[in-house]
């Protein structure tokens, strides 16, 4: 399962200071899409382990990251890498297409 | 990652491997038609695998309250029912293989299905990939969204609290989507372009009693009118019967439209029907022998939960029958 980050503090070390790259999921729990993709990132998450971080943002507990990387759609699936994003895609996707943007 | 992905497709072996599993059925799609059909199959005996691109449910589970399915007197969640059918379909032993069918291979001798990761063979195949959200096609309609353009209003909607919206489209999605942004946003536009809705009945009355609500009756959308800051600010509608234009300040546009079936993965192989859906007859039968078609994705005129359900369940019959038939003419001597 991947872990959901509540706080700036937190994102700053596990996000935007990780050695590896970072796959961060905003999703809303009130969101049908989200939940359709959450069983492919937890597998992303697994999958992956030790060489992409995987973690999630609920929008409702974190408005403040929410508004900083401007989600404005649920789920915003975003890789960043060494602090910077790399890639951005709205909307479950399948497997394949979050693998890609990796 | 993507080298994989690649390497996969252009080596894709053209039969199953020593040992690989040939399925009596590959149902692709598990929504309510998908896992009815895996249900009914794996009950008959059959070999039966589920592909599934995300996860159970397809658009049922993306429904909040569903208040027309027989016997849930009352409003059910739709994510719950979709959880229901897949832990039952599973239970009689339903293989779920949760990959993306991105391409296939009917005249193969088994079917051929062919998933980023692996290649899979059936001796039948159902056709359950339902449909999606259909576009308006206006210009920069892609790059818009996440910017005001949205095809899912209890996804996005809170996004727009107490700012003025649009809704475009005159069908039961419009209408609910209307009544679930009015109670969060500040005013809602309709945009339809005819001078009634399709909607049923029920919404029409639950439409008028709502404060904040315009209707723009006779009017098509133009133009996506965006700010400095990229995002939609506006649309531009043209009324069809005097052609006049109008602009709508709105923060957002949600596109209600309807739905197109997801058959691009078929590359032609079945025949289609003018709006793209599959054609296939009572039982599910399609143009090809052994490919069935259940839900969304069929020729049909209702399109609900309940009618996927027993389009799932006459296709695996369908499925069973063209089985049997197949083994007695294998099994039958040669008369030469």
């Amino acid at each position: 399962m991947a872990e959901v980050i509540k706080t700036a503090d937190e994102f700053r070390t596990k996000v935007l200071e990780a050695k590896t790259p970072v796959l961060v999921d905003f999703f809303a729990t009130w969101c049908g899409p989200c939940r359709m993709v959450a069983p492919v990132i937890d597998e992303i998450a697994t999958e992956k382990a030790g060489q992409v971080a995987v973690y999630k943002v609920d929008i409702d507990q974190s408005p403040d990251l929410a508004f900083k990387y401007q989600v404005s759609s649920v789920p915003t699936l975003i890789v960043f890498e060494n602090g910077q994003i790399k890639n951005e895609r709205l909307g479950a996707q399948p497997k394949q297409n979050i693998l890609a943007m990796l | 990652m993507t080298d994989q992905v690649t390497d996969n497709r252009m080596g894709a072996p053209v039969g199953p491997d020593e040992g690989q599993e040939v399925y009596d059925l590959a149902i692709i799609g598990a929504g309510p038609a998908g896992l009815t059909a895996a249900l009914y199959a794996a009950r008959a005996g059959l070999s039966t695998a589920l592909f599934e691109r995300l996860s159970p449910g397809g658009q049922c589970a993306q429904t909040e309250h569903l208040e027309n399915y027989p016997g849930y007197t009352r409003s059910t969640s739709g994510f719950e029912l979709s959880m229901d059918m897949y832990d039952q379909a599973l239970s009689f032993g339903a293989k779920a293989i949760m990959e993306d069918v991105t391409s296939v291979d009917f005249s193969a001798e088994p079917n051929k299905l062919v998933t980023p990761f692996n290649t899979y063979f059936a001796r039948t195949v159902i056709v359950a990939t339902g449909a999606v959200a259909s576009q308006l096609g206006l210009p920069h309609e892609d790059e818009l969204r996440g910017r005001g353009v949205s095809y899912c209003a209890t996804c996005d909607g809170n996004f727009y609290r107490d700012k003025d919206v649009v809704v475009v489209g005159g069908g039961n999605t419009a209408a609910a989507d209307v009544i679930y942004l009015s109670r969060i946003c500040r005013k809602v536009y309709l945009v339809h372009r005819r001078d009634k809705l399709r909607a049923t009945a029920i919404y029409h009355e639950r439409l008028r009693e709502l404060g904040n609500v315009e209707f723009c009756w006779d009017s098509v959308a133009e133009e996506f009118i965006t700010g400095e800051s990229g995002r939609v600010t506006g649309l531009k509608l043209r009324n069809v019967k005097t052609d006049d234009e109008r602009v709508l300040a709105a923060s957002a546009v949600f596109i209600a439209i309807g739905m197109r079936p997801y058959t691009a993965f078929l590359e032609g192989d079945l025949e289609t029907d003018g709006g793209g859906y599959i054609v296939a007859d009572a039982m599910g039968r399609t143009t090809m022998p052994g490919v069935f078609a259940a839900g969304d994705v069929r020729t049909k005129e209702l399109r609900q939960v309940v009618t996927a359900v027993a389009d799932g369940a006459n296709c695996a019959q369908s499925a069973s029958e063209f089985l049997e038939a197949k083994e007695a003419i294998e099994e039958a001597p040669s008369a030469l």
